[in-house]
């Protein structure tokens, strides 16, 4: 029995150690410890044995049972462990091979650096105000102080409806409205769409798009002005970027300037962008003229406060390094989606 | 304005300071600078030379060979040129000489002859062609006087200097001229500023005997003086006086119009001279012209005019279109011995009408548009008759007549430096403040805390305190301004609505669609294009008056036009697959003609076409945003009567009372219209509703406990009975239980009767409270069943 015992434990060794496969090993285990396995079988002669030697050789063949089970456990996770190492062998793919493709709509570049741009504002404390793309004369015009025989007004420039109505020039209007229905304090910015009679060539549309604002509270200055485009042009811009005010002229403010910043391509050492100068022009602003509040409601021995505009279609020209407006309004998706 | 930095000099001591801190200083005081240009910049080594001799060429009938003396020696040139007479004084280019663009003079030969050097246009002195006098134009520039032979023509010519180009704004009218931009250098750099002496040595006889003037309408014309000279001399002007023309970009043409020119840069007052002895009567009226009165104008061009039109006539007839342009019959000649020199101040506005009327901008007209201070009118007049004097091309006739009814003052504004240093946000002194002014040329008087500030009449910007701020603003320096930030706590955000758009964007943006952006005007014809019926609302469009031309001549009242142009543009460009949406604007007039501000309304225009793209991705993106704006409960309802769309496969999109929009396939007449071979799906949605209907407001509902069960159901129904009816008989007996019913197939062909369609559905059932049981769902699905099968005639299948 014993030899018997001592037998199966060495036969299951081999048999265990040479196993490749899992299914092999549980042939294995069926062989010896199955129900009618070679061990289970000489458990069940134990009945003709002695009272003396059962113990002796149950003990025995206990230990046989375990050491074969250890045996096949160990060799189990040996071969699961060289199983795993084959499948992920089998399983190299080309990772220099591209992607699949998730296709993710873009925002039209216009609106893009649009969202920019109110995103900095509003990070400022300003809202954002829409107004009639069509517009009054009075709100285009008369409320903004512009001269009544001003070029701007003549139907070469203008867009008319009718006498008193104009497709609006410029998103000032808006600062109109905005002034004459809310109490100071103000702090908005207006954007969109904008109309002159400019024939379409590379740098002229006659649907363009203007970002205006307009801040008035009590005790505004000048210095808040330059504060806060200063801000305006160094997160657009990036950090670095210096800004230069120029005194220059609008009708509807007093004092006027226009804002240079620094080229941001070459750093203000000149380059093609900013044409050797080293700066850029980027928008005009100023303080809003007494009249202007007074025609609104605002009594400018009271309140102050300043303005300023800019060409959207130019700027993200100029940040995008787009060189000709059309792209905008031809919507090629193949535009479109460089952004 | 073109403003030669010698000419400057003339009136302020700028000799310490560069070109570059000038302009960068001016700049900073608002005088904006469009270019500074260095004249004769590389040229070196030219000097002048004398003609002595003039022979044909040899071997060539369009060559001459001249001997010209430079001083040191006589040297031999050929050249090509027709204008040299024997005596000109003349640039010339010896070897070893440079010129613009990089040209180097060697000797050499010419067709056999020896030529060693070059004889020098005025372009090729760095001159732009429209300022080169007639007798130097296409040749060689002959200079008038004497001249030291062999002298560097830089120094000959006072070439060493800059012109600065610069931008004056409309406000600013008196800088048109040398001396309003020697103030603004006066002003900037603190210097003093020396205005031109005028003095004129030797008058004789009396004007009144000469000629007399009248003025019909004083509110154009604001004032008229004139003077006489006689004896008068029409010749070349001398030199300096040409070179200074040059450079500020007027052609020399004889000294008579160069003095009027000179005084016009000088002092912007436009002057004009008439031929005394061709004004019928001697005498000047100023008037308005009658109508279909004619005038042949110094461009001889015949002009009719009207009442709007002030010109200045003589007994008989107009003689000049007053501020714009003189008459050819008076026009100062080389007979000319007499003159009539007019310096005057019109209206402006008159002014800008009567140039628009008759298509005729000058000069003149444009200065006078912007405003001339009537006050210079005598001055300008006087320095003219002093330089023809000087230059001895005339006796100037005693006594001016000056017809100045209405005088204008120089006025007074009051300021309170408090309010100027809180508009600028800095602190400046009751005289610091005076003395920016005072260098502004504006006296100011302390009266306690403020100051009255008196406004010479150049200024007629100058109205009211703001204007005031803005003088000491640039002059102080607004680079000089501390940057500050405003103090009021104001919070940004966007509105409600902008919100609600912004997640529009990117919903659209996140399942891979392209955002567009089209013109607010189209062509009317853009409507015919979608099929849009002749009595539609659509086509009740707002109109432009000046469209810049038909294809952009109404204002738009729908986007799908834009929507299909931008779709067949890249579809004729070869782009495959293409997903794109607009939001924006739409005009609808609230009367036709427009007498009130139209409604504008906010629409969304989704389109797409593709290789897998059908009816169900269009709708099924409509759903999906529709969805994530938190709208619940629209119905899409079929529609066959949308002439844009595929009668079969369009649909309206309803909710409660509300047409949301309309969606589908694009109908192939439209398609053929814009000449396109894919199926084209576009949805288009009035955002307005969405706007109202939108619930951005999210609530967490919990997460399911017990598991679901899953049962799907396939019935065979016939063609007609659509797949809503279904799914309503399916909720509605699906009961609390029913969590979820989705479509899955619909299937015709083999096994399915002809007219009759297998639409199978997904359902899935759960109860919140307890785990269901077979038989639960098994209850609710024969109901469905049963149901389905009584109102639709539905068979299992």
């Amino acid at each position: 029995m014993k030899e018997k015992l001592q037998e199966i434990l060495e036969n299951s060794k081999e048999a265990i150690a040479s196993a490749k496969t899992l299914s092999e090993l549980e042939q294995i285990r069926i062989k010896y410890l199955g129900k009618k396995g070679e061990l289970t079988l000489v458990l069940r002669g134990m009945g003709k044995l002695s009272k003396e030697e059962r113990p002796v050789i149950g003990k025995l063949a206990n230990e046989v049972r375990t050491e074969i089970e250890k045996n096949l456990e160990e060799n189990k996770s040996v071969i699961k462990e060289r199983e795993k190492q084959a499948r992920l062998e089998s399983e190299v793919v080309d990772v220099t091979i591209p992607g699949k493709s998730f296709k993710v709509g873009r925002r039209h570049p216009l609106n893009l650096v649009l969202e920019e741009i109110q995103n900095i504002f509003m990070g400022m404390g300003f809202k954002v105000a829409e107004g009639p793309e069509i517009e009054t004369v009075y709100h285009n015009f008369d409320a903004l102080n512009a001269p009544k025989d001003h070029p701007s007004r003549d139907l070469s420039d203008t867009f008319y409806i009718n006498e008193d109505i104009v497709l609006r020039t410029q998103t000032s209007p808006v600062q109109v409205r905005v002034m004459q229905k809310t109490k100071p304090p103000i702090k908005i910015i207006s954007p969109g769409r904008c109309y002159r009679s400019d024939e379409i060539d590379a740098t002229h549309s006659p649907m363009f798009h203007q970002i205006e604002g307009l801040v008035i509270d009590k005790n505004i200055t000048l210095g808040d002005l330059k504060g806060t485009l200063d801000i305006f042009a160094k997160r657009f811009f990036g950090v670095g970027t210096k800004t230069k005010f120029r005194p220059h002229y609008f009708p509807f403010t007093e004092p006027s300037a226009e804002m240079d910043v620094s080229c941001f391509k070459c750093g203000g050492s000149g380059c093609r962008m900013c044409k050797g100068s080293g700066w850029i022009e980027i928008l005009g602003c100023g303080m809003v003229h007494p009249n202007v509040l007074k025609e609104c409601g605002i009594d400018p021995e009271v309140y102050s406060g300043f303005a300023f505009g800019m060409g959207l279609d130019r700027i993200a020209m100029l940040k995008l390094e787009i060189d000709d407006i059309r792209l905008f309004f031809e919507n090629d998706m193949r535009f479109i989606e460089q952004f | 304005m073109l403003v030669p930095v010698s000419w400057l000099k003339d009136y302020v001591d700028i000799d310490n300071i560069s070109i570059k801190e000038l302009e960068e200083k001016l700049i900073m005081s608002g005088s904006n600078t469009e270019t500074v240009t260095k004249i004769a910049d590389n040229v070196e080594g030219v000097v002048v030379g004398k003609i002595l001799e003039i022979v044909p060429h040899p071997n060539a009938d369009k060559l001459i060979i001249t001997k010209v003396d430079v001083g040191s020696e006589t040297v031999q040139i050929v050249t090509g040129a027709e204008n040299l007479h024997v005596g000109d004084y003349i640039p010339v280019a010896l070897p070893g000489a440079k010129l613009p663009g990089g040209i180097k003079i060697k000797k050499g030969k010419l067709r056999g002859e020896i030529s060693n050097g070059m004889l020098c246009s005025a372009e090729e002195l760095g001159f732009q062609e429209n300022v080169v006098p007639k007798e130097s134009k296409n040749g060689i520039f002959i200079l008038k006087g004497d001249f030291t032979l062999g002298e560097d023509i830089k120094k000959a010519l006072s070439l060493d200097d800059y012109v600065i180009e610069f931008e004056i704004t409309p406000n600013r009218p008196d800088c048109l001229s040398m001396i309003g931009m020697a103030r603004e250098t006066s002003a900037t750099f603190d210097l003093q500023i020396n205005y031109p002496k005028i003095k004129i040595e030797d008058e004789i006889e009396d004007i009144d005997s000469y000629t007399s003037v009248e003025v019909e309408d004083y509110d154009l014309c604001k004032r008229y003086a004139a003077r006489v000279v006689k004896d008068i001399k029409v010749e070349p002007s001398p030199m300096w006086l040409q070179m200074k023309l040059m450079k500020a970009g007027v052609r020399p043409i004889n000294n008579i119009v160069d003095i009027t020119n000179y005084v016009m840069l000088e002092y912007g007052e436009p002057l004009h001279a008439f031929d005394l002895e061709k004004l019928n009567g001697n005498r000047i009226v100023v008037r308005r012209a009658k109508k279909g009165e004619k005038i042949v104008t110094l461009d001889e061009v015949e002009r009719e005019l009207d009442e709007n039109n002030l010109v200045i006539a003589d007994a008989d007839r107009p003689v000049a279109i007053a501020g714009i342009m003189g008459g050819e019959d008076t026009e100062v000649t080389e007979n000319t011995k007499i003159i009539l020199l007019e310096g005057a101040n019109f209206d402006k506005t008159s002014i800008r009408n009567s140039s628009r009327s008759i298509g005729l901008r000058t000069e003149a007209s444009s200065r006078f548009e912007k405003g001339v201070d009537p006050n210079i009118v005598v001055n300008a007049l006087n320095r003219a008759c002093q330089l023809i004097e000087q230059l001895g091309a005339g006796k100037v006739i005693k006594g001016v007549i000056d017809k100045y009814e209405n005088k204008l003052e120089k006025w007074f504004i009051t300021v309170r430096p408090e309010r100027i240093n809180d508009l600028i946000g800095v602190q400046l002194s009751q005289d610091e403040i005076a003395d920016i002014l005072n260098r502004l040329e504006l006296e100011t008087e302390k009266k306690e805390e403020k100051l009255v500030v008196t406004i010479p009449t150049f200024r007629q910007d100058l109205q009211q305190e703001a204007d005031i701020v803005e003088e000491v603003a640039r002059i102080y320096g607004y680079d000089r301004v501390q940057p500050t930030l405003p103090k009021g706590a104001a919070w940004g955000a966007r509105t409600n609505a902008q919100e609600i758009e912004y997640y529009t964007k990117n919903i659209l943006n996140s399942i891979g669609f392209n955002e567009i952006t089209t013109y607010s005007f189209v062509s009317p014809k853009s409507l015919d294009t979608i099929n849009v019926p002749e009595d539609s609302f659509l086509r009740r469009t707002v109109n432009l008056i000046n469209p810049l031309g038909e294809e952009y001549s109404v204002m738009r009242t729908s986007l799908i036009p834009n929507m299909m142009e931008v779709l067949t543009r890249n579809y004729n460009r070869n782009v495959n697959d293409v997903l794109a949406f607009e939001l924006g604007r739409i005009f609808i007039p609230h009367d036709v003609p427009v007498t009130t501000l139209p409604l504008e309304k906010k629409v969304l225009t989704i389109g797409m076409y593709g290789e897998k793209i059908d009816f169900f991705s269009l709708k099924g993106a409509v759903c999906t945003l529709l969805d994530r704006l938190g709208i619940k409960g629209y119905q899409f309802e079929p529609e066959k009567n949308h002439s844009t769309f595929h009668p079969g496969r369009c649909a309206t999109i309803a909710y409660g009372n509300h047409i949301l929009g309309s969606l589908g396939e694009i109908h192939p007449d439209v398609l053929e219209n814009y000449n396109i071979d894919i199926r084209t799906y576009v949805a288009d949605i009035d955002f307005n509703i969405i706007l109202q209907l939108a619930r951005l407001d999210k609530l967490y509902k919990p997460l399911p406990k017990y598991p679901a069960i899953t049962r799907d159901i396939a019935v065979i129904v016939k063609d007609t009975v659509y797949s809503k009816e279904i799914e309503n008989i399916i909720i509605q007996k699906g009961g609390e239980l029913l969590e979820e019913c989705r479509f899955f197939d619909v299937y015709k062909g083999r096994q399915i009767p002809k007219g009759y369609k297998s639409m199978a559905y997904s359902l899935t059932f759960r109860a919140g409270d307890r785990t269901l049981t077979d038989g639960e769902v098994g209850k609710v699905y024969d109901r469905i069943l049963n149901e389905l099968k009584e109102r639709l005639d539905a068979q299992l299948r």
